[in-house]
């Protein structure tokens, strides 16, 4: 499996993580490509649907963002995010799918270097655990002509 | 029984209400709901222990509300469903009348919110033990193992969401898979669309279901898709010290936060 | 064609599914699984389950798939290229141990399919699948087939219907054409028939009603309201719908990712609130009560009316699978007796 190259989804808030992978980008750091970044105004606003949608498509693994506690630009956006984030996790993984394929992250606009670690670790997370089979079989089933 | 036939009696013949919400006799030995709207007709309410319906479904059905006012005759999990509602604001206090029995035969009416509170507090709310051991042995399993369990059930769901008509808690007059811009998950029943479906069904039931198991007795399919909202009811307990239908002036779980919750995953 | 009577040995039956799978058909019967029994793909046999009255759901996913792509389209810079579904794509079916209440289901979805408009892909997956029907020796308080004139031992649908004479032997009648195709194909595998009186073989089941007290007299009683009185516990789940054999109404879905896409059929029911709502906003059924209504209507006397069949079939599987008890057994009678006041 040397030469898979996971496609990793991060879902990141505008104010913070957004603006730290920015930071990452002008300070040249170098991370792993594999990160496709979507920009959300507030992690309050990542829907779990997101992120079922993202391994739907094809990501091999997704990482969420945001502010630190008490950093939130509309003062509480991560905290509600963070309260849906614990039941999510638990359900999926109670539902059998792949929890490690989920990074859940803070990360400041100042944190550059930060991000580029978390990037980079969890890309070699994900190279060790291979492509997500077990999702893509759900989705070929999904395509198929009828269903009886 | 004859306490509760008595009382529903006075109520009706006084006009205090306008029909009772009950439960009777169904065909071939079994228990359904029934309304009564006669005095006479008082003496087909029936309450034992195979009184499982959750009938507080009724509560909020059209043409049930324009009878008039409403007497429910309440188990323990309707009357955790009315607390509930109640914090979401969908009941109040002057729209109904609560009856129940007490595991010794001894009739309840409660005069308000305050006082189901009450008496709920003193109620085992635990998860049945069927249940609950199906959730141990579920989590003693490997990530395949469960991913297999449920794509052997979930492959089975027909997408009929009587999972959803059955839940006294799914009362949204338009249910977010009803809205086709985006179409976030297939109407037709296909394996993916199901496995969202259910996420997105024990996602918004999260911090508010009562755990009363009607989802999985409606399934015409017998998918254990109760074990899904019986996992998050003890994820909430457990991580937010929170149990729905316990209190009529909570916030929503899901909709608010303390700044110290606890978890370990996030870096 | 004249029926024409063979004996079929249960052992024989072995290798008759086996050799049906060899042709190339593939072969659904009846399987217990998690306890409930439904109609399933068997390569052997054994598979297939003795121990059922009714399947829970009904057969009709054979011809009226619960997903169906109907049309394909794909999309280009200034092209859009549609193909319809390639009806030789549908593969051979048969249907193994469906009940005479099924088999006439199909006769039902038949007239609504090839009513007005032809519907070619039912057409075909109907033409395209052998039903070889088992009578019944049992019934149970769900039943009341007899009582809308469909016979626990009768033909009507089905190729072939067998009826279970003892424990090794079928009376094997063969109804149609296509039943005797099979019959042909593999003659080794049938016998002479016995002489046996079938109708002491198949079970008893009493008529509980009169149809006659109904057939042309509830409309006019559209506006009564007993309507709302038997639909009261309702909870409109829809249920009903999905597991009946005669319920044939669906959704069409445009599912497409940009570049290519899919129009899909799948299963709907006239029990939902959003089965009738207009994009006005406006909602001619807008309650339960018109929506059981609505049911009730359809099966006895709208498409009685249109194509000369009753749509119900009684087989009882809506009231089996109801969490809520709506018996629809007893909402006729009980209909009967507001008809008679």
């Amino acid at each position: 499996m040397s030469d898979f190259q996971p496609k990793i989804v991060a879902f990141v808030c505008t104010w913070c993580t957004y603006a730290g992978a920015d930071l990452a980008g002008t300070s040249r750091i170098k991370y792993e490509p594999n990160v496709k970044i979507i920009r959300f105004p507030c992690t309050g606003r990542i829907d779990y649907m997101f992120l079922i949608k993202a391994f739907a498509n094809g990501a091999d693994g997704v990482i969420v963002s945001g502010c630190h506690p008490n950093d939130c630009h509309y003062v509480s956006g991560n905290f509600h995010a963070r309260r849906r984030w614990i039941v999510f996790r638990e359900l999926v993984d109670f539902l059998g799918m792949d929890v490690n394929r989920l990074c859940f992250s803070w990360v400041s606009a100042a944190e550059g270097a930060q991000w580029a670690k978390i990037v980079n670790s969890f890309t070699e997370e994900i190279r060790q655990l291979g492509p997500y089979k077990a999702y893509m079989e759900l989705v070929k089933k999904d395509k198929n002509e009828s269903v009886f | 029984m004859d306490s509760i036939r008595k009382r529903a009696r006075e109520l009706l013949e006084k006009n205090t209400v306008k029909v009772v919400i009950g439960y009777g006799v169904g065909s071939d030995n079994t228990v359904r709901a029934i309304f009564v709207r006669r005095p006479e007709g008082v003496e087909e309410l029936i309450f034992d222990e195979t009184c499982v319906q959750n009938l507080a479904v009724y509560l909020l059905k059209n043409e049930i509300k324009q009878i008039g006012k409403l007497c429910i005759i309440a188990n323990i999990s309707a009357l955790r469903t009315i607390l509930q509602l109640a914090s979401e604001h969908q009941i109040h206090e002057e729209e109904l009348l609560c009856l129940s029995v007490t595991p010794n035969g001894e009739l309840l009416e409660f005069t308000g919110f305050k006082d189901i509170e009450n008496y709920i507090s003193s109620c085992n709310r635990d998860l049945p033990d069927k249940e609950s051991e199906m959730i141990k042995k579920l989590e003693k399993m490997s990530v395949d193992e469960r991913w297999q369990f449920w794509m052997n059930h979930l492959s089975r769901c027909i997408k009929c969401y009587a999972c959803r008509s059955a839940c006294p808690m799914c009362y949204c007059t338009r249910c977010q898979v009803e809205y086709n811009q985006p179409q976030w998950i297939t109407v037709e029943a296909t394996l993916m669309g199901n496995f969202e479906w259910q996420i997105t069904r024990t996602m918004h039931l999260a911090g508010r279901c009562v755990n009363c198991g009607e989802c999985a007795r409606a399934c015409p399919e017998d998918i254990p898709i109760n074990l899904l909202n019986y996992k998050t009811v003890l994820t909430v307990k457990e991580k937010y010290n929170i149990s729905a239908g316990t209190n009529a002036n909570i916030d929503s779980v899901m909709s608010s936060f303390e700044s110290d919750d606890k978890e370990n995953f996030i870096r | 064609m004249n029926i024409e009577n063979k004996l079929l040995k249960l052992s024989s039956l072995e290798g008759l599914v086996l050799k049906l799978n060899q042709d190339g058909k593939q072969v659904f019967a009846p399987v217990k699984k998690d306890n409930i029994v439904n109609f399933a793909p068997v390569s052997a046999f054994h598979e297939m389950t003795q121990d059922y009255i009714v399947t829970a759901r009904s057969a009709k996913f054979v011809v009226f798939p619960r997903v169906e792509t109907i049309l394909e389209m794909q999309f280009s810079k200034d092209n859009i290229t549609l193909k319809d579904k390639d009806l030789s794509s549908i593969p051979d079916a048969v249907l193994l141990g469906t009940r005479p209440c099924d088999a006439a289901g199909f006769k039902v979805l038949t007239s609504i399919f090839e009513g007005d408009y032809i519907d070619n892909i039912y057409v075909t997956r109907l033409k395209k699948t052998t039903i070889i029907s088992i009578s019944c020796n049992n019934y149970d308080a769900k039943c009341f087939c007899t009582s809308v004139n469909v016979h626990p031992g009768g033909t009507a649908g089905s190729d072939i219907l067998l009826t279970r004479i003892d424990n090794d032997n079928f009376l094997a009648e063969i109804v149609t054409e296509k039943g005797k195709e099979i019959v042909n194909k593999f003659d080794t595998l049938f016998d002479i028939a016995p002489d046996v009186n079938k109708d002491s073989l198949v079970a008893n089941v009493p008529v509980e009603f009169d149809l006659s007290a109904i057939l042309g007299k509830i409309y006019p009683r559209f506006e009564s309201d007993i309507w709302v009185e038997q639909s009261l516990r309702c909870i409109g789940c829809g249920t009903c719908a999905y597991v009946c054999p005669t319920c044939g109404c669906f959704d069409i879905q445009d599912v497409s990712d940009g570049h290519n896409g899919q129009r899909k059929r799948s299963w709907d029911s006239c029990g939902f609130d959003l089965f009738t709502l207009h994009s006005s906003g406006h909602n001619p059924r807008n309650t339960q009560s018109k929506r059981w209504r609505q049911r009730i209507l359809h099966k006895f006397v709208y498409v009685p009316e249109q194509d000369n069949i009753l749509g119900c079939v009684g087989c009882g599987r809506c009231s089996r699978a109801c969490s809520v008890d709506m018996n629809l057994k007893e909402h006729l009678i009980n209909l009967i007796g507001e008809l008679t006041k």
